[in-house]
């Protein structure tokens, strides 16, 4: 769980400066680290599984991989991700022979070396615990600390360096601090799946806020929340790896958050863009109809005839049978609408007329708005008009009904003349 | 400006450039550039694509490192005079879906003088939030940059160097790509800091604003073409010289320069 944590803030940072699979290579490159140490320490005679000496080489190795992809990138022209590939499967492999070497040296021993690659929370003793807990704190506290210079070092590394920040410092400390993550829950998650472990957490969290801190936050908790679960699961049913179920369960966070995370999930998109299209649909409806009517009644007092048959309004636009359909059953059960006849009469109520001579006006305020101060032809204003005039609050409608005043005269309520022919639909 | 005999001091000069010759994978691409900026200038540096501008900038700035010469700012090195110096990075740059607020990277600005490990506090964000109402995004403050428009964004870069409070100011390309409001607020920005005495250097790419908005052009092709004000510089031939033929003797002799070595 605190592993967790900190694995979710780590790779928050990760996310950000665009180095997810940088953990992927370390992880991966921490595996000769653990086999070399283990083959030497028993070569001397030693305890092969010593956890510090397991550690050491899985952090030396580790820094190497990142290292090696540091210099490819810098030294030649092949780019990051290659680079990153060539060194994670090079240490990986290499990691692979060693631990097939290892298992066959006559200490015998070795049998709990695989626990590195999948990752076994039960095997963690006392001082394990203690380890993690120290690594956590220490993370913890280096990234509140540094949490402005990192910050900056993210988002934009070469302002940062212009502001004399030493900006590969920081960016060898940040990669410090995810390598310590990774090397400390190697034995707890695995290291093919730590990489999960990293960034899921943090991906799911992008999904909740826009803020930083918050997102880092969030990420930590949800870090945290997987491995607590994730351990605890395992733990009940015998023989299941806790490193599979802990990303399982991370997994399980980010889907939910990429369905229905408040700022940019699926569903909330999903339903704004519904919404947004409902109501542009029954402003067309509207505008539609009231302007049928606009041609219809020449009287001058007003529009008194408010019925309008069906087709007249199919015409108007571009839309389906059903679209149409739908929008005006929509329109019925806001009582804006009542169908008179079977042939397909309709007629707006009171509360209709009046909302479709409200939709109008707006449009029509700010097709004239358009004409006046933003030097757009005439003849495209009816399509930017559509697309702004369903986001215009009444703020802005009043500031443009004073803007207009000195251009056209238009009265507080009434609806002004379109700035431009209307074709009647048939 | 007074009219004192130091004025040629370096001192009182924002940037002085000598010999400085910068090479990307053996390549030069800005040779033995020499320029001095008077004061209170607003300079435009234009020049083709691929002339070096930014990397000239950017080498200014110790971003990257120099093959030779040196950079004075008002006489001294970048490292020591980085306090004076403003920079405004090209927009496309940084990746503007990052979760921060406007109000976030405008107070990047006050991060140098904050020092390591202090937060941004109360000043700093009142700061940051006086330099975002000078460029008219003081409503925008607390939207996400993502939702910002480019000319906002381009803004928000510009109020994060106002921040600063600097003398001089590296500015890689400001007007690329900015609607014509965003265009008329920057123009009057550096007006503004032009009458209280600073220096602005600007990489420019549409030559017809230059005689209006700027009052000494820097022309380069990797080397310096012309430098001196506008009215005196901005000539057909020197626009011949940086501009026509690509394939200058220039270029030429630097790949041969690369496949010797």
């Amino acid at each position: 769980m605190l592993l967790g944590c900190a694995c979710g803030l780590m790779g928050g940072f990760l996310l950000l400066r665009k180095r997810s699979l940088m953990g992927d290579t370390l992880s991966h490159a921490t595996l000769p680290g653990v086999c070399l140490a283990f083959i030497i320490a028993v070569m001397l005679g030693g305890v092969g599984k010593s956890l510090p000496i397991l550690m050491l080489g899985a952090t030396i190795t580790g820094v190497l991989g990142c290292a090696a992809v540091l210099y490819i990138r810098n030294h030649s022209r092949i780019k990051d991700d290659a680079a990153m590939g060539i060194v994670l499967s090079v240490f990986f492999g290499a990691g692979v022979a060693l631990l097939t070497m290892a298992t066959k040296m006559p200490a015998g021993a070795a049998a709990g070396l695989e626990s590195f690659i999948y990752g076994k929370t039960a095997s963690m003793v006392l001082t394990d615990f203690w380890l993690l807990t120290v690594v956590t704190v220490c993370v913890l506290g280096l990234s509140t600390l540094l949490f402005k210079e990192f910050r900056l070092l993210c988002f934009d590394e070469a302002y940062a360096a212009a502001q004399g920040w030493p900006v590969r410092r920081l960016d060898v400390l940040l990669l410090g601090l995810v390598t310590a993550v990774t090397v400390a829950g190697l034995q707890a998650v695995g290291l093919i799946l730590i990489i999960a472990f990293l960034i899921t957490p943090a991906a799911a969290a992008r999904f909740w806020t826009d803020q930083l801190d918050r997102m880092l936050l969030l990420s930590a908790l949800i870090g945290g929340l997987s491995g607590w679960l994730g351990a605890s699961v395992s733990a009940l049913i015998p023989n299941m790896p806790a490193g599979a179920l802990i990303v399982l369960v991370a997994a399980g966070c980010f889907l939910l958050s990429m369905l229905f995370g408040l700022e940019r999930g699926v569903v909330i998109r999903g339903y704004r863009q519904l919404e947004l299209k409902r109501s542009v649909g029954r402003q067309h409806l509207l505008r539609a109809l009231y302007e049928i009517l606009e041609a219809n009644a020449v009287s001058a007092e007003g529009i008194q005839i408010r019925a309008v048959p069906f087709r007249q309004v199919r015409g108007r636009r571009t839309w389906s049978d059903a679209q149409l359909r739908r929008y005006l059953k929509s329109a019925y059960n806001e009582g804006l609408i009542e169908v008179i006849d079977r042939e397909g009469q309709i007629s707006l109520t009171s509360a209709g007329l009046e909302a479709a001579a409200q939709v109008t006006r707006n449009h029509r305020l700010w097709e004239m708005y358009l004409i006046e101060y933003a030097d757009v032809a005439t003849s495209r204003v009816d399509r930017d008009a559509d697309a702004v005039e369903h986001v215009l609050g009444e703020k802005m409608v009043a500031i443009l009904e004073s803007k207009l005043q000195s251009y056209r005269p238009v009265e507080s309520s009434a609806v002004p003349v379109s700035p431009h022919p209307i074709h009647p639909g048939d | 400006m007074n009219a004192e005999p130091n004025l040629r001091d370096l001192k009182q000069t924002p940037l002085v450039v000598r010999d400085l010759t910068v090479a990307y994978h053996r390549k030069p691409v800005v040779w033995d550039v020499g320029l001095s900026i008077p004061e209170g200038k607003l300079v435009s540096v234009v020049g083709p694509n691929g002339a070096g501008k930014s990397t000239l900038l950017k080498a200014c700035l110790d971003l990257i490192p120099r093959s030779s010469g040196e950079v004075l700012i008002y006489g001294e090195p970048y490292a020591k005079a980085r306090k004076r110096v403003g920079y405004v990075p090209q927009r496309e740059s940084v990746d503007w879906d990052f979760p921060v607020s406007a109000l976030d990277v405008v107070a990047m600005g006050t991060y140098g003088q904050l020092g390591w490990f202090r937060r941004v506090n109360k000043r700093s964000k009142a700061l940051a939030m006086q330099a975002l109402d000078r460029v008219g995004l003081a409503d925008y403050a607390h939207r996400q940059i993502s939702q910002l428009s480019g000319g906002q964004q381009q803004r928000t870069f510009l109020a994060r160097a106002l921040v600063q409070d600097a003398d001089i100011y590296f500015m890689d390309e400001p007007f690329a790509a900015v609607d014509a409001a965003t265009e008329r607020a920057i123009v009057e920005l550096l007006k503004e800091l032009q009458s209280r005495g600073k220096t602005c250097l600007v990489v420019h790419h549409d030559l017809a604003t230059v005689p209006q908005y700027f009052d000494w052009t820097v022309f380069l092709n990797m080397r310096v073409v012309a430098s001196g004000p506008t009215a005196e510089v901005f000539t057909p031939e020197n626009l011949h010289k940086t501009y026509g033929g690509k394939l200058s003797l220039l270029t030429e002799a630097a790949e041969k320069i690369a496949k010797a070595r």
